[in-house]
Order: C-alpha cells, then sequence, then structure tokens
C-alpha cells in the first residue's frame, strides 16, 4: 500500500488538501492555492490566493464575486497538464453546468479524481462527463438513493409546454437554479421549438448574458423588469426563493413550476407549494452514481456531500473500497 | 391507467379549485368508459378494496430491492407507497402496454386478497413512475389528491351542463363505474331512474359562527337549538324498510337495529344519533363503543342503548319539505313526532331567547354531558346540501386545555412527511417512587402554524433522546398547551384517560416543563 493516496490527500476543515502539491481542491475558507471544480457557491468561494480552473469557472467566479476575488488565477483547458509542487494537475468535463470539471490530481504513481459535482446524461449548455480510470474517485451522493432516478429531459420540458396549452392566461413561473440550471431549462425548451420571449427575474440576468457571451445560445429573452400584469400564457424564469416571495405576486393567476431533482419526491415537492414539478437536475441520479462507479473502475471510493451511506453501501455490495468523507461546509444542494 | 395517474399527479399539486375542476371536466371528456367511472368512484370513495395491506407492499418492494436501500429510501421518502412507486426497478422499456384503470379493478374483483398483490407485481412492471403510484395509493387507500366528493359532482355537473342537486339527488343510487350516469351527462340518454324512496338525501351543515358575527344577525330571523355531542345521521324510512346514514351517507343501519329496525313510517329525518341509559344522554365515548361495527352484540345493546334526537324533517310520506322554510318543516316535525310516541326517538327542543346576550347567557352555561353548543337556523331556510353561508350557524362551546410536555413526535403524513409534526404529550404524576413521572395523556397532529411547526422540528432534532423508526423521543422541555373537547376514562392508556380532538393550541415558552400539568387535573374534567 505504498502507494496509498491517503498519504498526500487528506482531508482538513478548509477541504480537500493534496499535501503533494500544498493546495486545496474546493475550499470552504480562504487558502493560498486552490483548485475549484465549478462556480457553485459551496465549490467555488471568494478570497483564495491563487487559483486554477477552467476559462468558464473563472468567468462564472468573476461575474458572481467581482473582478478581484482572488489573487491570480490560472485558466486551464481540458486535458491541459499543470504541475503544481509535486503533484500533476489536469482537470476533465464533469457535465454538471457550463465549465464543469473533475479536478485529475497524480503523484507518485497513484490517481485521485475529484469529481466535483456531475452528472452522465447530456446538456446542451456544457461537456459531457468523461470517466477518467483511477485509484481513488471521490464522487458527489446529492441523490444517492435508488427513489432518485430522474426522467427524461425532453418529458419534463413537455410538461411545461402542455401546461401553457392548458392555461394559456396563467404565467408559467419557472423557479431554476441561477447557474447552470436556467440556462439549461431554457435551451432544452428552444430545443423543444419553444420560440417567445422567455422573461428573466433579475437575479438571472447576469449568468444568462455570461452563458451567451460564452456561446450558449439562449433566443430572446427579456428582463421582467416594469409590468407583471401582461405576462399572462408567457415563461418567466426565477431563482427558486423567488417563487414564494412578494416577487412572485403581480403575475396573472401563475403556475409555479420548479426545475429540480427534488422534484422526484412529491411531499418535497408539496412543502415548497409547487404545482407543476419539473424533474431536471444537473446532478447525477441514482442510477448514473452506480454506473460511474463501474465506468471509472477505481478500487477506491470516497463519497462526499449527500446522502453517502446508501452509496457507500451501493459500492461496497459491488466490491468497491468505500467510505464517506466528512467535508465541511456542503449543504444539501439547491443546485439540485 | 396513464391517464388516471396523470391526473392524480395534477391533482395533488393544483391549489386552486378553479383549476381543479378545469382538470377534471379535460379528464372526463378524454377518457373513455369504464376507466373515468372508476377514477369517479376512486375519487368519491366509492372504490374502496384496501386490498393491498402495507405489509403486502413492503413485502413486494423488498423483494425486488436491496434491503438496506429500501430502508434508507423509505425513511427519507417517509410513505411507503411513494418509496415502493419510486424504487420499483425499471426495465429499459417497458414488457408491454400500460394496464387500463378498468382492466385493474375487473381483475382484482375476480381475484381472491392473496392473489391480488401477484398481479400488482405484473402491473408495477408494466407502469412508469406515476402509475406505480397511482395503483397502489388506489388500492392501499388513501388517495388524497385534495378532490372532496362534492369537487367532483361539481365537476360533473360542469362537465355535463347540469344542476349539481341533480347529481347529487341521484348520486346514492348510482353505482360505480357510472356508465348511466356518463351517458346522460354526454346527452346521449335520459337520466337515469333511480328509486330514492330510501336513499341518502345530501344533508345540509352549518357554518361555525365567527367572532362578532352576532352582531350583524337579527335575534328575530333565527331559532336555537342545542348542538348534541352524538354524530349526526339520517333516518330514510319508507314501507317498513329503514336506512340509516352518516352524514357522508355510509349506511350504518346494520349496526344500529335499535333504530333502524324499529322505524315502521314513512319519514325522511335528520337528527342526532346519541346513546341513552336510564333517560340520560351518555357522554360521546359511550356511543363511540358503538361506533365502526358492522354488528351489534345482545350486550351492547344493553349497555349503550342507541337514540335518535330528531331535528329536522326532509320527507314526510311522499312530501318533499326541503324547499319549505325552516318554520314549516318545524310545525311538520313536532306533529310528527308527538304523533309517533316512541321511547327511542324524541325532538330536539327549541332553545328559547330574547336577545344575543340573552343567548350567550345560556352559551356560557353549556357544559353538561351531551351538550356541545348551540345550532343557530333560520326561520325562513329551505334545507338546502351542502354548506351554503347564511343560514345554518354551529356555535361551539369554548374547548378545554390543559399544559402538557412534549415526549415523542413522529414524522407526520402529506404536506408534512418530513418534518416531525405529530406529537404525543404527557402530564405529570407520582411515579412508583414518589417522583414525579411523566404519561402520555394525547397526540395531536394539527392546530400549529407551519412557522411553528419548523421551529419544533428543528428543536426535535436537536433534542432527541432515542429514536424508533420514525418516532423520536425528547427531553422533556417543551410545554404545549393543548385544547380538547372533553376527556374520558380509557383502558388503552397508561394514564387512564384519553382526551377528545386534542389539537395544539399554542407553545407556551414562558412555562418550565416542571410546572405542566398533572394526569389529576385532567381527570377532574370527566364527564357523566
Ligand atoms: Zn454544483
Ligand atoms: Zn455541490
Amino acid at each position: 500500500m505504498s502507494k496509498d493516496p491517503r498519504r498526500w490527500l487528506t482531508v482538513k476543515p478548509q477541504g480537500l488538501y493534496c499535501a503533494a502539491g500544498d493546495f486545496y481542491v474546493d475550499p470552504t475558507r480562504p487558502v493560498a492555492r486552490a483548485v475549484i471544480t465549478h462556480g457553485h457557491a459551496d465549490h467555488a468561494r471568494a478570497g483564495h490566493g491563487k487559483v486554477l480552473a477552467t476559462a468558464e469557472t473563472l468567468a462564472i467566479m468573476q461575474s458572481r464575486f467581482g473582478e478581484d476575488c482572488w489573487g491570480s488565477a490560472q485558466a486551464v483547458g481540458f486535458g491541459e497538464r499543470i504541475e503544481i509542487g509535486g503533484a500533476s494537475v489536469s482537470l476533465a468535463p464533469a457535465g454538471h453546468v457550463l465549465g464543469s470539471a473533475q479536478a485529475v490530481l497524480d503523484h507518485d504513481g497513484g490517481r485521485v479524481v475529484v469529481s466535483g459535482d456531475y452528472k452522465r446524461r447530456r446538456d446542451p449548455t456544457c461537456a459531457g462527463f468523461e470517466p477518467v480510470p483511477c485509484d481513488v474517485f471521490v464522487t458527489e451522493a446529492t441523490f444517492a438513493l435508488p427513489v432518485f432516478r430522474h426522467p427524461d429531459d425532453a418529458g419534463e420540458i413537455a410538461k411545461l409546454l402542455d401546461s401553457l396549452r392548458l392555461f394559456p392566461n396563467r404565467t408559467h413561473l419557472v423557479g431554476a437554479y441561477a447557474l447552470g440550471k436556467a440556462q439549461r431549462v431554457i435551451r432544452l425548451l428552444r430545443e423543444a421549438g419553444y420560440d417567445r420571449t422567455i422573461f428573466l427575474h433579475g437575479a438571472l440576468e447576469a449568468l444568462c448574458t455570461l452563458y451567451e457571451g460564452l456561446g450558449v445560445a439562449l433566443g430572446p429573452l427579456e428582463p421582467v423588469a416594469g409590468s407583471k400584469k401582461d405576462k399572462a400564457g408567457e415563461i418567466v424564469m426565477c431563482p427558486p426563493g423567488a417563487l414564494n416571495d412578494r416577487w412572485a405576486a403581480g403575475f396573472p393567476d401563475p403556475v409555479t413550476a420548479m426545475a429540480s431533482g427534488w422534484m422526484r419526491v412529491r411531499q418535497r415537492a408539496r412543502q415548497r407549494g409547487v404545482e407543476l414539478p419539473l424533474i431536471l437536475s444537473d446532478h447525477a441520479d441514482w442510477d448514473e452514481l452506480t454506473r460511474t462507479l463501474h465506468d471509472v473502475g477505481a478500487p477506491q471510493v470516497w463519497i462526499t456531500h449527500g446522502r453517502e451511506e446508501a452509496l457507500a453501501h451501493y459500492a461496497q455490495q459491488a466490491g468497491f473500497q468505500a467510505e464517506a468523507l466528512s467535508l465541511v461546509g456542503f449543504e444539501e444542494g439547491e443546485d439540485g | 391507467m396513464k391517464r388516471f395517474a396523470d391526473l392524480m399527479e395534477r391533482l395533488v399539486y393544483t391549489g386552486g379549485r378553479n383549476a381543479k375542476l378545469a382538470i377534471l371536466a379535460e379528464y372526463f371528456r378524454t377518457t373513455p368508459d369504464p376507466d373515468r367511472g372508476w377514477a369517479l368512484a376512486a375519487l368519491t370513495d366509492g372504490y374502496e378494496t384496501r386490498l393491498l395491506t402495507p405489509a403486502a407492499v413492503r413485502k413486494l418492494a423488498e423483494a425486488r430491492t436491496d434491503p438496506v436501500l429500501f430502508r434508507l429510501s423509505y425513511d427519507y421518502v417517509g410513505d411507503l407507497a411513494e418509496t415502493t412507486a419510486l424504487i420499483w426497478p425499471e426495465a429499459e422499456a417497458l414488457p408491454g402496454e400500460a394496464p387500463r384503470l378498468g382492466e385493474i379493478v375487473d381483475t382484482l374483483a375476480r381475484t381472491s386478497r392473496a392473489r391480488a398483490p401477484q398481479h400488482v407485481e405484473g402491473w408495477l412492471d408494466r407502469l412508469d413512475g406515476s402509475g406505480r403510484y397511482a395503483l397502489l395509493k388506489l388500492l392501499m387507500g388513501g388517495l388524497r389528491v385534495g378532490v372532496s366528493a362534492r369537487l367532483a359532482k361539481t365537476a360533473l355537473a360542469q362537465y355535463g351542463g347540469k344542476p349539481i342537486e341533480e347529481i347529487e339527488e341521484l348520486w346514492f343510487g348510482l353505482t360505480p363505474p357510472y356508465g348511466d350516469l356518463f351517458a346522460w351527462l354526454d346527452g346521449r340518454t335520459s337520466a337515469p331512474q333511480v328509486d330514492t324512496s330510501t336513499l341518502f338525501r345530501p344533508v345540509m351543515l352549518a357554518n361555525p359562527l365567527e367572532d362578532g358575527e352576532l352582531d350583524r344577525l337579527a335575534p328575530t330571523d333565527f331559532r336555537a337549538e342545542w348542538k348534541w355531542d352524538g354524530i349526526r345521521v339520517q333516518l330514510a324510512a319508507r314501507d317498513g324498510e329503514a336506512r340509516l346514514f352518516t352524514r357522508t351517507g355510509d349506511e350504518i343501519g346494520p349496526a344500529f337495529p335499535d333504530i333502524a329496525g324499529r322505524a315502521d313510517f314513512d319519514a325522511v329525518l335528520d337528527g342526532e344519533l346519541l346513546v341513552r341509559r336510564e333517560g340520560e344522554i351518555r357522554p360521546f365515548n359511550d356511543l363511540q363503543q358503538r361506533l365502526g361495527r358492522k354488528s351489534v352484540t345482545a350486550a351492547m345493546l344493553r349497555d349503550y342503548p342507541a337514540h335518535l334526537r330528531v331535528y329536522d324533517i326532509l320527507f314526510r310520506g311522499d312530501r318533499d319539505l326541503r324547499p319549505d322554510p325552516f318554520e314549516t318543516r318545524r310545525a311538520e316535525l313536532e306533529a310528527f313526532v308527538t304523533g309517533l310516541n316512541r321511547d327511542w326517538l324524541d325532538l330536539s327542543p327549541l332553545v328559547p331567547f330574547d336577545d344575543w346576550d340573552a343567548l350567550r347567557a345560556i352559551w356560557d352555561g353549556t357544559r353538561e354531558a351531551g351538550i356541545e353548543g348551540l345550532m343557530l337556523k333560520r326561520v325562513d331556510a329551505s334545507y338546502t346540501a351542502g354548506r351554503p353561508k347564511g343560514p345554518w350557524f354551529k356555535w361551539k362551546r369554548a374547548p378545554l386545555t390543559a399544559d402538557c410536555v412534549l415526549m415523542y413526535a413522529q414524522r407526520g403524513h402529506g404536506k408534512r412527511s418530513s418534518l416531525y409534526s405529530d406529537f404525543t404529550f404527557g402530564c405529570w404524576r407520582d411515579g412508583p417512587d414518589g417522583a414525579p413521572e411523566l404519561v402520555p395523556v394525547g397526540k395531536a397532529y394539527s392546530g400549529y402554524t407551519d412557522a411553528e411547526l419548523k421551529e419544533i422540528d428543528r428543536w426535535i432534532r436537536r433534542n432527541t433522546v432515542e429514536k424508533f423508526g420514525p418516532v423520536r423521543s425528547v427531553i422533556p422541555e417543551i410545554v404545549l398547551e393543548v385544547a380538547f373537547d372533553s376527556v374520558h376514562p380509557s383502558k388503552r392508556h397508561k394514564s387512564g384517560i384519553a382526551m377528545r380532538f386534542p389539537r395544539i393550541h399554542r407553545l407556551r415558552t414562558d412555562k418550565p416543563a416542571e410546572e405542566a400539568d398533572r394526569v389529576e387535573t385532567l381527570a377532574a374534567m370527566i364527564e357523566g
């Protein structure tokens, strides 16, 4: 076991630490050197010294936290190899949101892949997940229960369009996480042939503009600004939190929809007062998680944020060595 | 089944009444017979099989899944049918066409209870997630989609362009899958012919009297009656045959031969079912001994003799009195009962009063056995099915309250399944060693706001002593003010007492647990 990566990759209060290169992956507190898998708030934070990530992730961080949200930054393309101290780092697509990457860490003849958040199905707004063979695979477990089986995207988008047909005089408010989910829903609507203007809550504007700037075409978009009364029969996108606040009042008899993997469980959907649940997730469902363990083929699996117990049980049954990594600071994802 | 599942799915999530009506009408329009009829039956409690027990569903699920993963999933989802529906392994392509609702109902009608799970397993393989959920809920009972029978009938009325009264009137003479009803609504035939003589007639219900409402009403427009603490029933008697119904139309005559077996007259009466022994009305708990049974023993008839106290008359012979004003019906009722002279049936008297102050004084004094408060009825109001606003009010007496300590919490059902919202609470007594101990005195599910609920939920998770499945015992620290209608003795409870209709009134954050009430205090509230 001389090559056990545990000797050079450990959990510290700040996050997952690579001693061989003296850097962290997705640290939850400011550190001197960080590799960031993607732009979601529980992975990307402001205030690090040196940051290494994809160009898209860096652009997203700047849009969220400001131009000077780090000491210095280095953009890395997929497949490029960077030496940091005694460790070699490269990034591979994770299929989660635009710019999302898996961090591939090599040292001492051993390889660890920190997958960050990922999914396996096609996403028209970002590059698809690529399995990288390794010795240790660090996986998320947001939807790691066999009850989570995300249905086909097209069917969920059809539900929204059907509802527009049945209630042509009601505004359809679609709650979707501002980074990734919102743009994906818009793209999927376009693919389904919906070409009307889609209206945006203020919190989504900057990221939609950024996506367009990075080459993801979203079609005609307009801010809601001003009158809400004339939005009968239109689609209005907003962050999930806005569905239940005062902002949502004033639209004509709104249908509240929410795009999230959590919508799979009825009680969760009803708790949020959602009328039209759309099961659309940027995280791997149970089948994707378990398939990925086999695709990657790492003898050791470390499991982070989510339902570690169930995935660890599955992995052990399937012959992997599996354990839960208790990282601090990861909440049950709103980005579900 | 696909359409039915979609219908269920949409109804579950849809809040607005008009949106629900639109969804139902669309379903009736686009779904063929007999499927739509069976769906209607399911929505109006006309299709209750309870063919699948929770144990049978668990067995099916566990045979097809890893037990550890099933347990973790069930823990998370909190509902057996939903967990099973979601976790059920799915083939790439569904084997064969999805079963139709009518096909499922037919097959089960020809199947023994023991063999039902086998069929269900096959259907689960042919359905998608929402289909599986709808199937399991349908067969386990407990399809809760927020559609009352009344709303379903309103949707039928709108769909067929008929008055809802006509549908209500026929309703209890119709049977699923309602082919004749739909033929009529679709305009293909005339209204179904139904013999209504001993049928249930939809009852008229009262609205609670709101604070200050009395002052907006003229006392001379109203008559007052006692509000009895029994159950509302309708006795429909004709040509020596009599049927006794609950207010929702369930027939309970066979369990009450001391009423239904003695009604040898022609009339439809509205009244309260009570237990009366040696000339005295007994507390509700005595009546409870006779409820929920299919038949009755000689001992029960002797110990808990049933009594009917009538307050309205809907038919006298062939004459439909429902369109007549209250005063006319009352005169008919008094004449009818006086002429009858039976000891198991009497008239609920009017409570005379001059003005609202006088009536309020009477109301303040009502805390006798069997009296729950007052009813106010407009003298000029006809007997209108449903709960019309204005003609009838119920004015319930103030509840009793006690300060109790939260002991156990259980995850709720429905909307609240992820929150600890079902509470068992206790009061103090002296334990065997003389030290004070808490014993459970009741359990309540409702009566708190969502904000309170979240706060308590968080507290429970932080103050758990032990977990037993979905139940947690907690540090005895939170004092709840519990309101209830009455207290009665109970052998099933360690404390020896049980509350009727307990609900959480408020959180007593100001009160330390040691100062909560004692069991003796509650026991002193027992009536009769
Ligand atoms: Zn993420
Ligand atoms: Zn995450």
